[in-house]
């Protein structure tokens, strides 16, 4: 049986195309004080510099951030709470903690979704299909991430004070909320493709070295992008991934330059672009559900809108492990998800 | 004669302040190479540290360290170990086999009390953050 939605039409194995104006009407960005110092800090909406953002634990301050970023947006867009139809978020955390905390007094019908460093690009994608289906007039796509909850969670307490060795990536504090409805006006940005990744794994181990487990993953999902909707390489301004850091994007150079594929279209890193790594100490880039999403909402949704790009494909990555699966000495199963963005 | 003596004395005590400062930090600089060289992880580091100080001082090889460099080699993890390990020799040789299992422990008991001890108190004081 063929799936056919109202406006949705899949298109290969793994691409849906939306057929309405689906777009990100607005968004709303909140980051910690390192990526306020960092070289897109004035892309920003909003800087917090405590860490605590004024509560008692990371889980709950990265909450904290989450519920921001979704009241402020909800506010700037000048919606009631009551016409928000539903709220799509995930964040790195166990049971998706953040998100909960964040949801809890917001009284908006509410899915939490796990996609590590790419729930940016799924919670955008599934969004989209709400909409464009007809089903839900107005979501919130959000994510959340925290250095402090990541690094107690997934390496070590910061109490222990470790050093980080150089392939580690910096753990972006941040949260992001995005506006998804259908809107005509060609000002805001349309997603036009969402293409679902698959879970990939190369037997990556090292849980400080995540940009090489993923950079496989981008170049899997940046492949199937392009022979499901039959565009070419140059079709796009500007093609950037979530998170690979210094260490994946090198790897992803590689791996196109193997295949013999050269493109005109620039190729760029959301974890490169958030910190400046001589000044900042962040090792090989940052990484985080809020690297893609801060980047992207922040800085790229306004190059959109400026025009100053008219078509992006973003994929973020997204490494899958868990502390016990890192105990129990598993490799790493890694995902990426491609949006593409246009002005029109 | 009286004065020599003096600067003498001095001259020692800084070339054991020297000795402590090279050995101690030659240790650490191996350390530091398995960090950024291989994907040990800190805590496997640890370990690996604290194991070999106690074999080095199972055939007696750390003892001679410790008399070289003093707290240069007793401070390092490897110095743990090897208080372990001393503890536990000399425990054997008291009361026998007993002796392996209760003479490391006892021998590092004011170490890992303290450890406990002011890891709680500074938990009081303080709150985590990032560096």
């Amino acid at each position: 049986m063929k799936v056919r939605l109202k406006g949705t039409m899949k298109l290969g194995r793994s691409t849906y195309r939306f057929k309405s104006n689906v777009a990100i009407s607005d968004c709303f960005t909140v980051v910690g004080k390192k990526e306020g110092q960092g070289p897109l800090s004035i892309y920003f909406d909003m800087v917090i510099e405590d860490e605590y953002a004024g509560q008692k634990s990371w889980e709950l301050a990265e909450g904290k951030l989450l519920n921001i970023a979704i009241t402020k947006l909800v506010q700037r867009a000048g919606e009631k709470p009551d016409n928000i139809d539903l709220i799509l978020s995930g964040d790195l955390l166990n049971q998706l903690s953040s998100s909960h905390f964040a949801a809890r007094d917001l009284d908006i019908p509410f899915i939490g979704i796990y996609g590590a460093c790419s729930t940016f690009a799924l919670s955008v994608g599934l969004a989209s299909l709400f909409v464009d289906s007809g089903f839900a007039k107005n979501v919130i796509a959000a994510t959340s991430s925290h250095f402090c909850s990541a690094e107690k969670q997934f390496r070590y307490p910061l109490e222990l004070g470790t050093q980080r060795p150089p392939t580690s990536q910096w753990t972006v504090t941040g949260a992001a909320a995005f506006l998804i409805k259908q809107e005509d006006s060609s000002q805001s940005p349309k997603i036009t493709h969402f293409t679902v990744g698959r879970i990939l794994d190369f037997g990556i181990k090292d849980p400080n070295n995540m940009g090489a487990a993923m950079a496989p993953a981008a170049f899997d999902t940046i492949m199937r992008h392009f022979s499901d909707t039959k565009r070419s390489f140059d079709y796009y301004d500007m093609i950037i991934t979530g998170d690979l850091g210094y260490v994946g994007r090198k790897l992803l150079d590689e791996l196109f330059k193997k295949e013999g594929i050269r493109f005109s279209s620039e190729l760029f890193d959301c974890g490169i672009l958030m910190f400046d790594p001589e000044t900042q100490n962040t090792g090989a880039g940052a990484s985080g559900c809020a690297a893609s999403a801060c980047v992207f909402g922040g800085y790229l949704y306004k190059l959109l809108r400026e025009r100053t790009f008219e078509k992006i494909l973003i994929v973020p990555t997204g490494a899958l492990m868990s502390q016990s699966t890192a105990l129990l000495g598993e490799s790493i199963p890694v995902i990426a998800h491609a949006l593409a963005i246009e002005i029109v | 004669m009286f004065e020599f003596k003096i600067l003498h004395k001095g001259a020692m005590e800084k070339m054991e302040y020297l000795k402590a400062f090279l050995v101690g930090g030659l240790i650490c600089v191996v350390g530091q190479i398995l960090i950024d060289k291989t994907k040990l992880t800190s805590a496997r580091v640890l370990v690996l540290f604290v194991t070999l100080g106690a074999i080095l001082q199972g055939f007696g090889i750390y003892q001679k360290l410790v008399e070289f460099a003093g707290a240069g080699a007793t401070v390092p993890l490897p110095g743990f170990g090897y208080s372990l390990a001393k503890g536990a020799i000399e425990e054997v040789s008291k009361v026998g086999f007993v002796g392996a299992f209760t003479g490391g422990v006892s021998r590092t008991a004011g170490g890992i009390s303290a450890a406990v001890f002011f890891g709680y108190v500074i938990s009081l004081i303080f709150n985590p953050r990032s560096k």
